[in-house]
């Protein structure tokens, strides 16, 4: 049964970093939509959780490509095969830009970087009104379509535990 | 939740119904925190464009004090606010500034005559690279007490409505004290002879952890010279920017930083109301202007005097108005960098 699953480091990196995310993108968008005093917390919390999933995902690639996955059940269709595969490129993609593009749009519009009650990070792009605008755009943006996939995956993750039962869900699944 | 359900096959359905509808749950909730089903939530959107003229925002200004000029120089700390807060930017030392003199109104191209309120953005930027951002006016209070009424006082003023601005003092009696600074204080005819102040309250912590509540004040070394709004009419639209430039050729411009600090139990949450005049102050250091730019093509263009950027040692208080601010020159700031074409650099060929 074991090989069937994710080692317990990926499944707790996984569960952290689902936490972690769902709490960024609501407190993204929580954020921007507000003038009261909590603005500022928010604000705050969001760049160190930002920059704590950056540190996260690189961790967990290592560890992907370290462990690797277990294998997708072999009468899973193709379409759903390609569509699992493709999903999870675009979540490493975006756990990793999106931490990035905070950072330097952040850069670009000459804001400090400050993280962590104090960590004073560099500037990683140099300051420029038309960078920040398409930075900002992407950030903005592709924050929707983050939360849109996870959807998908909540969905498509249920379906495999309801639906199909075939044992896709309880390799990632937090407990035994 | 690791074990699958043993509901037989032929439940299907009613799963795919139970995803479909947990799905549709995190999207509502999304959305909800977004704001998108509380059409009564105050964002800061809503306050840039209530901002805006009825003819349009200037493009690729800031929203409000859009009209101004860059300044270059330096802070002189002088170490004596060191007892209130350990930022480094009140250690003694120099630090270089990045500034800018500005008119509060939401056009660029209003004439300087038309404004009454004048302000200050600056940037101090110590080598830890632990910086101060302020924005700073001249007036010697807040016209309201919170965000809300802020952006109350902005609809009734571009309201068409007679009794608008009386139904809103009715409610916000505090916005007479600003009225009568408004009504009855001298005009001057340098933006070196403005005081400027924070108006906002912040929190100064001391190295042994101990908090101080304070606001701060730039109190000028040019002796003011009171004209009328009229003469200042005479002078042209853009004298101000004019005559800073040259006055800063003839020499610097120089500033002290006055920093008052509260006694217990004065109001932190209310810019509107002014404390006593007899509070302790200190004099943090000595602003020196040394250079001024055309905004266009100056430092201060791109940088957001965002109020909430703060060094280590320094904090908000429980005065709504640098959370609400912060949000709102965000706004601002991504609004005008992403209209730059709209406002031309002057190395582009087409000064404005």
């Amino acid at each position: 049964m074991k090989e069937l699953r994710f080692s317990p480091l990926q499944r707790v990196l996984h569960w952290l970093m689902a936490v972690c995310i769902l709490a960024m993108l609501f407190i993204g968008v929580g954020m921007v939509s507000t003038v009261l005093p909590k603005y500022l917390p928010l604000v705050a919390v969001h760049k160190s959780l930002g920059i704590a999933i950056l540190l996260l995902a690189l961790l967990r690639i290592a560890v992907r490509l370290r462990y690797g996955a277990p294998a997708l059940p072999a009468d899973l269709p193709e379409p759903m095969r390609i569509a699992a595969k493709l999903s999870h490129y675009v979540f490493y993609g975006l756990m990793i830009v999106m931490p990035l593009l905070g950072w330097a749009m952040l850069s670009a519009a000459s804001y400090p970087v400050v993280v962590f009650g104090g960590l004073h990070l560099p500037a990683i792009v140099p300051a420029s009104d038309s960078l920040h605008t398409l930075l900002w755009g992407l950030h903005y943006s592709l924050a929707f379509v983050f939360f849109a996939l996870i959807l998908l995956h909540l969905s498509a993750a249920l379906f495999h535990a309801w639906v199909r039962r075939d044992g896709v869900f309880e390799a990632m699944a937090a407990v035994d | 939740m690791s074990q699958p359900p043993v509901a037989p096959k032929s439940n299907s359905f009613g799963s795919l119904a139970l995803i479909a509808g947990i799905a549709a749950i995190g999207a509502v909730a999304f959305g909800f925190t977004a704001g998108w089903f509380s059409p009564q939530r105050l964002t800061p959107e809503k306050i840039v464009q209530a901002l805006a003229p009825a003819t349009g925002p200037s493009l690729g200004h800031r929203r409000n004090h859009a009209k101004g000029i860059c300044f270059t120089g330096a802070f002189e700390a002088s170490g004596d606010a060191a007892t209130l807060s350990h930022a480094a930017v009140l250690a003694r030392g120099r630090y270089p500034v990045v500034g800018r003199f500005n008119l509060a109104t939401a056009d660029a191209n209003a004439p300087d005559a038309t404004v009454r309120v004048r302000g200050m953005g600056l940037r101090i930027v110590p080598p830890d690279g632990q910086e101060w951002r302020a924005a700073l006016i001249d007036a010697p209070v807040f016209p309201v007490a919170t965000p809300q009424a802020f952006y109350e006082l902005l609809g009734a003023s571009a309201s068409k409505a007679p009794d608008a601005m009386k139904s809103f003092i009715g409610a916000h009696p505090e916005f007479l004290a600003f009225v009568g600074w408004a009504k009855s204080a001298p005009w001057t005819d340098s933006y070196a002879e403005e005081k400027y102040n924070s108006l906002d309250s912040f929190i100064f912590t001391d190295a042994s952890g101990n908090e101080h509540a304070v606001r701060w004040s730039l109190v000028p070394a040019a002796a003011a010279v009171a004209i009328s709004p009229e003469e200042l009419g005479k002078r042209g639209a853009d004298y101000l920017e004019q005559e800073i430039a040259k006055r800063v050729q003839g020499g610097p411009q120089k500033w002290s930083l006055v920093v008052t600090v509260a006694n217990p139990g004065d109001p932190t949450a209310a810019p509107s109301v002014a404390w006593p005049a007899d509070r302790r102050t200190v004099t943090a250091g000595t602003l020196i202007v040394d250079q001024v730019q055309d905004e266009a093509d100056g430092p201060c263009r791109d940088i957001n005097f965002d109020p909430a950027v703060l060094p280590d040692g320094m904090k908000t208080s429980d005065d709504p108005f640098p959370a609400a601010r912060s949000a709102a020159y965000r706004v601002s700031y991504d609004l005008r960098t992403a209209e730059a074409k709209d406002y031309p650099r002057s190395a582009a060929g087409a000064k404005p």
